[in-house]
């Protein structure tokens, strides 16, 4: 008798050692991938661009800093694609297209301020009121046109998500056939860094670019700056209650349609700031609008829709991975770079849902 | 009431009938360049829209997935039929061989996505395939081995025999390209009366009830968008073949646009709005492509754009969604008489 009793006990461990190992699977899969990555960026990597880390650890470093002065601007642009998300439930699928009307705006602004404009703008021509200037009023010029879009179109179908992302669908397709027809976005501007800024600055003993060190200091001003807004102020808490019961926020008297329109258009700000740090970083064309919403929509989607945090692990997530697997990929021909760096994005994204449906810190609404 | 219904439906199939034999008249009843261009397109367009709008009227998700999986086929087909100097593999071998694999690889990529994707919901589920769409079309406009910025061309001189060269031949496609859309449509009005669509119907009403009473919804959501990658890369195929070239460019994220423009225009919630759709959709851009729009300035962008916008705003059923209104307001017209005395008759609820 007490033989068979051990044998069932025994069985039952058995099994439940299985269930575990099985269950523990997919995250020691994860564990691995993550430090097979590790060991080859930091031994193995032959045949790359810069070879390992430990080979040369300078250029190691320079890709360290890229992916964080880069998920500067990420943050900057996600985080008013979550914020609007976060609150309103509006997909903005026009955050893209936001962002190149906020940068074209920047660019001409800064053309007529700049001594008449011209082409080839040298950024010793430009002083550091001649940038800040144009961004803000991009900016600004953005806050009122989301408000406008939000109030003309969003504000009476609130509740119906997917016609609201269709609506910004289609804002976003005329807004940029209207950009090409009138703001030549078929060629390619460049916003100029003003020259106070578009100098190199020796850390330890390597030289970096300040304006990469100026999108990294925007990503965490603009952070710590909304964390404080939505944390430490009434509207913020108004904010965060919206976010977890509309409904009951508006029976308590508080002027929901208010917040909303906050909420839109520090969103759209932040899309048009982001429009003209990007379009001062990496020029500004049509095909930006396109490649701005993937870039807000893998951060989000990574870091979880509405979270604020989330967005930044997105985006810090989201560079490393696209910028490391640009350079310590073996290279495929004689050219510089590899080609399959999609297809490590593609990989984040996969591994990330597969455990995270809603992303790292998304919760359900 | 139901005498009214039944003529409604009996009108519907009127027109449908009537645009059949139109349209199988073909070549007869239009000329070279609409059977060519407007039709044979609206065939493929449609097959491609049906692919979506059967996941979202049937399984309640709307997918901006499936121009990157019709892009997958046709890289795939075009990669494997080519040979001598053109971009890709140009391996040459058998057409049909070519077919078959862009159709396999396409649905393999449909099913692997669709595992990833079916545990969204909603909004969710747009973006992550709206994700997964641009992102495939970064991986192939990166990636020079497949095909590169540039794309395949010449696909049109390796075609199956009985397909021929559709520059020579545009009536054999014309053909090919209606029967795949009349049997894409019976199939899938098949299919959603089926055990499985039935069920993937349930999930779309109540997917928490279709789970506790013992459903898998995530495996029934993967498998319809594996069904729908399959339907999408019958659309990859017959494009590459009408089209002779296929870049990233057509399936980046205009073409992901135009698609769920062509479901919105049409119905995302009838399976007939795919080609209504896909007809309004080509007929605009064949007609206003060259226009400057006056005022504002732009192009056939802002057109269709405007539209779409007006769709959403005003009839999110879209095309469709008005003929049935426009049905149902003749039907409480002619019955206006009987509803009264009705009304009048059945005694008022307290």
């Amino acid at each position: 008798m007490t033989d068979y009793v051990a044998f069932v006990r025994a069985q039952a461990d058995r099994a439940e050692l299985v269930r575990l190992t099985l269950r523990r699977l997919p995250r020691l899969v994860v564990l691995a991938v993550a430090v097979f990555a590790l060991v080859w960026v930091l031994f193995w990597a032959k045949d790359t661009t810069y070879g390992s880390a430990v080979s040369d650890p300078v250029d190691f470093f320079k890709v360290v800093l890229d992916s964080l002065t880069f998920a500067g601007l990420l943050f900057v642009v996600a985080s008013g694609f979550t914020l609007i998300f976060g609150l309103m439930r509006v997909v903005n699928m026009a955050h893209g297209s936001f962002f190149l009307l906020g940068g074209l705006i920047a660019y001409y602004l800064q053309q007529d301020l700049a001594h008449g404009g011209g082409f080839g703008l040298q950024s010793s021509q430009v002083s550091t009121m001649n940038w800040v200037l144009p961004a803000l009023i991009g900016s600004i010029c953005l806050a009122a046109f989301g408000l406008i879009v939000q109030q003309l179109t969003l504000r009476w179908t609130q509740g119906q998500d997917l016609r609201q992302a269709l609506i910004t669908i289609a804002i976003s397709v005329i807004v940029v056939d209207q950009l090409l027809a009138h703001m030549n976005a078929g060629n390619e501007q460049d916003i100029s860094w003003p020259g106070s800024l578009d100098r190199f600055v020796s850390i330890g003993s390597i030289q970096y670019s300040l304006v990469r060190l100026f999108m990294l200091a925007a990503g965490l001003a603009i952070g710590v700056l909304l964390w404080l807004w939505l944390h430490r102020t009434r509207t913020g808490m108004v904010i965060r209650a919206g976010v977890d019961d509309r409904a009951m926020v508006s029976a308590l008297g508080i002027n929901i349609q208010l917040t909303f329109a906050i909420a839109f258009i520090v969103g759209s700000l932040l899309a048009g700031f982001g429009g003209v740090m990007g379009g001062s970083f990496a020029g500004l064309q049509s095909d930006v609008s396109g490649q701005w919403l993937l870039n807000s929509l893998v951060v989000v989607i990574i870091g979880g829709m509405g979270s604020l945090g989330g967005a930044a692990a997105g985006a810090v997530l989201y560079a490393f991975v696209s910028n490391f697997s640009a350079i310590y990929l073996p290279t495929t021909s004689n050219n510089c770079c590899t080609e399959y760096s999609v297809a490590f994005t593609f990989g984040l994204l996969a591994i990330v849902l597969a455990f995270r449906p809603l992303g790292l810190f998304g919760r359900p609404a | 009431m139901r005498r009214f219904l039944t003529t409604s439906a009996t009108l519907d199939r009127g027109i449908g009938l009537v645009a059949l034999v139109l349209v199988a008249l073909g070549p007869v009843a239009f000329s070279a360049y609409w059977v060519s261009f407007i039709l044979t397109q609206t065939f493929w367009l449609g097959i491609a829209a049906t692919s979506m709008i059967f996941l979202s009227a049937y399984g309640g998700m709307v997918s901006l997935g499936q121009v990157g999986i019709y892009g997958v086929a046709g890289i795939v087909l075009g990669n494997v039929v080519t040979t001598g100097q053109v971009k890709g593999l140009h391996l040459g071998w058998n057409p049909w061989l070519g077919v078959v694999l862009a159709i396999v690889i396409a649905t393999v990529v449909g099913l692997l996505l669709g595992a990833l994707a079916s545990r969204s919901t909603g909004i969710y589920f747009l973006m992550l395939t709206l994700t997964f769409g641009v992102l495939i079309y970064y991986f192939f406009s990166s990636v020079t081995s497949f095909s590169g910025f540039s794309g395949i061309s010449g696909i049109q001189g390796h075609t199956p025999s009985v397909v021929g060269d559709p520059t020579n031949h545009p009536n054999r496609l014309y053909y090919i390209a209606l029967v795949a859309a009349l049997l894409v449509y019976l199939g899938v009005r098949y299919l959603v009366r089926t055990p499985f669509g039935l069920t993937l119907q349930g999930i779309r009403d109540d997917p928490v009830r279709m789970a506790s009473l013992g459903y898998n919804v995530e495996l029934h959501r993967t498998l319809a968008f594996g069904l729908s990658a399959f339907v999408a890369s019958l659309a990859g195929v017959l494009f590459v073949w009408w089209n002779d070239h296929v870049d990233p460019t057509s399936f980046g994220l205009g073409p992901i646009i135009d698609l769920l423009i062509v479901g919105v225009i049409g119905s995302l919630y009838r399976l007939e709005g795919a080609w209504v759709g896909a007809f309004a959709f080509i007929l605009i851009n064949n007609y206003t492509h060259d226009v400057n729009v006056p005022v504002v300035g732009g192009s056939f962008n802002t057109v269709i754009g405007v539209i779409f916008l007006a769709i959403v705003l005003l009839s999110p059923g879209g095309l469709l969604g008005i003929w049935e209104w426009l049905n149902r307001q003749a039907r409480e017209l002619m019955t206006g008489a009987g509803a009264a005395t009705l009304a009048k008759a059945r005694p008022v609820k307290p």
